[in-house]
């Protein structure tokens, strides 16, 4: 069995199977990347409006809690599959890559929310009090003094999380989008080794995650606002 | 010259009244303390004249001007007038000493660095911490996290400076230099409304005492008069009690 995998490797990684499966391993990091990126900025987004210290408005904090709890709660293939009907109720003709990164994006969205709210909450509201009290003005505020503060408990719970939804980009293969898994699907049936396909894919995605949990690290040590102390 | 006058001012935590029609005047220069038990609206009353807390009811009116507290244009106007420092110091964590002093000044302001920074400096040299402008307010005692507070205060250029009981998370070997610093302001002519436990301190730089109950200012007098030969009942109570030990 061995030896029918190794003798399997040449074949596998031929020139047209690797240009396929590097624009598989693309299509994964691009999906990730853009709906991680677009997701974190609106629920950053939704956390400052459901902030009282920055925005009074009542609408806008129910509307930011209602949707944090919503879409927090929806496995992601339903959402994948709503987002499909959705733009197809809407007849926007888009692509299934659109659909993917649209629902990577709702996701991440509603999380990071969560994520930042509790990153807001943690730092004492003693120090919005001295702002205010200096007519340093809620943005203001929030992004010299309460900002600086508040990533180191942001940031990890929301790494953890990208590379949760880096993984469930492959639940994407089910309508049909070209990414890792679905490019695994195709080569086994092709008929090369299912483990030589997934095994692939494994390290492929492996290499993704641990990318990004680097990154996380660098980012965490870069916000840290006591970086530049003398010891 | 009358610096702040305050009339028949309410305020109240969602449905409980923590003001009652509180009535008081401050002369320019003067010294004010505030004292009496814990709840009785002290630490309130100072959070509604900086407009953390808006008022339910009653009036301010600072150098001759009435304040809306409604009005975002003019709760600025008035934090220009008046600035406070807090019982837990509020220093900016993320940020130096130096920092802590000169963001309102910059920031707010947008005065040129160069001349805030070097004001700055004198401000903390002034409070005695010349030596820890370059450190982060972890780095340094309660004591001196209070003063670095005190010189940010100042640094806002107030005519009015509230104190809120800024002694009362101290350990009390750190008390006196806090103290010593509010003396020297106190040299100054600085028109102070000071919140504090400290009796022997509020009746050493205090002009007039104002005793606070359940929101409501009960007494009022120089310390003399609240100290030793209280009018009110609920005011030689107090006193009799604190005064105990």
């Amino acid at each position: 069995m061995m030896s029918g995998i190794i003798a399997e490797i040449p074949e596998f990684f031929s020139y047209y199977n690797v240009i396929f499966l590097g624009k598989a391993f693309l299509y994964t990091t691009a999906m990730s990347f853009v709906g991680c990126t677009v997701g974190f900025a609106a629920g950053f987004g939704l956390a400052v409006m459901r902030h009282e210290r920055i925005f009074r408005s009542f609408v806008l904090r129910w509307l930011a809690i209602i949707y944090t709890e919503i879409f927090r709660r929806i496995p992601f293939l339903v959402k994948l599959m709503c987002v499909f009907f959705a733009f197809q109720l809407l007849g926007a003709d888009v692509s299934m890559f659109t659909v993917a990164v649209t629902t990577v994006a709702l996701s991440a969205a509603a999380f990071a929310s969560e994520n930042v709210r509790a990153g807001l909450e943690s730092v004492h509201h003693n120090q919005w009090d001295a702002a205010e009290a200096m007519n340093l003005g809620g943005l203001t505020a929030l992004r010299r003094v309460v900002l600086p503060q508040a990533w180191r408990v942001i940031i990890p719970p929301s790494m953890t999380y990208s590379v949760g939804l880096v993984k469930s980009t492959s639940i994407a293969s089910q309508i049909g989008v070209l990414e890792l898994t679905y490019a695994a699907k195709v080569m086994t049936n092709k008929g090369f080794s299912a483990f030589l396909c997934y095994g692939t894919i494994l390290v492929l995605y492996f290499v993704l995650c641990f990318s990004l949990n680097r990154f996380a690290a660098w980012l965490e040590e870069r916000l840290d606002p006591t970086r530049h102390r003398a010891a | 010259m009358t610096q702040l006058v305050i009339e028949r001012l309410s305020a109240s935590y969602g449905p409980a009244p923590v003001l009652v029609d509180v009535d008081l005047e401050v002369r320019r220069g003067e010294i004010v303390s505030l004292i009496g038990p814990s709840g009785s609206g002290k630490s309130t009353l100072l959070r509604v004249l900086v407009g953390l807390l808006v008022p339910a009811a009653g009036s301010v009116t600072v150098a001759g001007r009435p304040i809306d507290y409604r009005s975002r244009r003019e709760l600025k106007a008035v934090r220009d007038r008046i600035a406070i420092v807090f019982q837990q110091y509020n220093l900016f964590q993320n940020m130096t000493a130096l920092r802590n002093v000169t963001i309102a000044p910059t920031v707010v302001k947008r005065r040129p660095t160069a001349a805030v920074t070097s004001e700055a400096e004198a401000l903390l040299a002034k409070v005695g911490l010349a030596d820890k402008i370059k450190s982060y307010p972890d780095q340094l005692s309660g004591g001196q996290q209070q003063r670095v507070a005190i010189a940010r205060a100042l640094a806002l250029k107030p005519e009015v400076l509230l104190l809120d009981e800024v002694t009362s998370a101290l350990d009390p070997e750190l008390v006196g230099e806090v103290l010593d610093t509010i003396r020297l302001l106190a040299g100054e002519g600085m028109t102070m409304l000071i919140v504090s436990h400290e009796m022997g301190f509020v009746r050493e730089v205090a002009d007039r005492v104002v005793f606070m109950a359940d929101g409501r200012i009960v007494e009022v007098g120089p310390p003399e008069q609240i100290f030793d030969e209280p009018k009110a009942q609920r005011t030689r109570e107090f006193v009799s009690r604190i005064l105990r030990h």
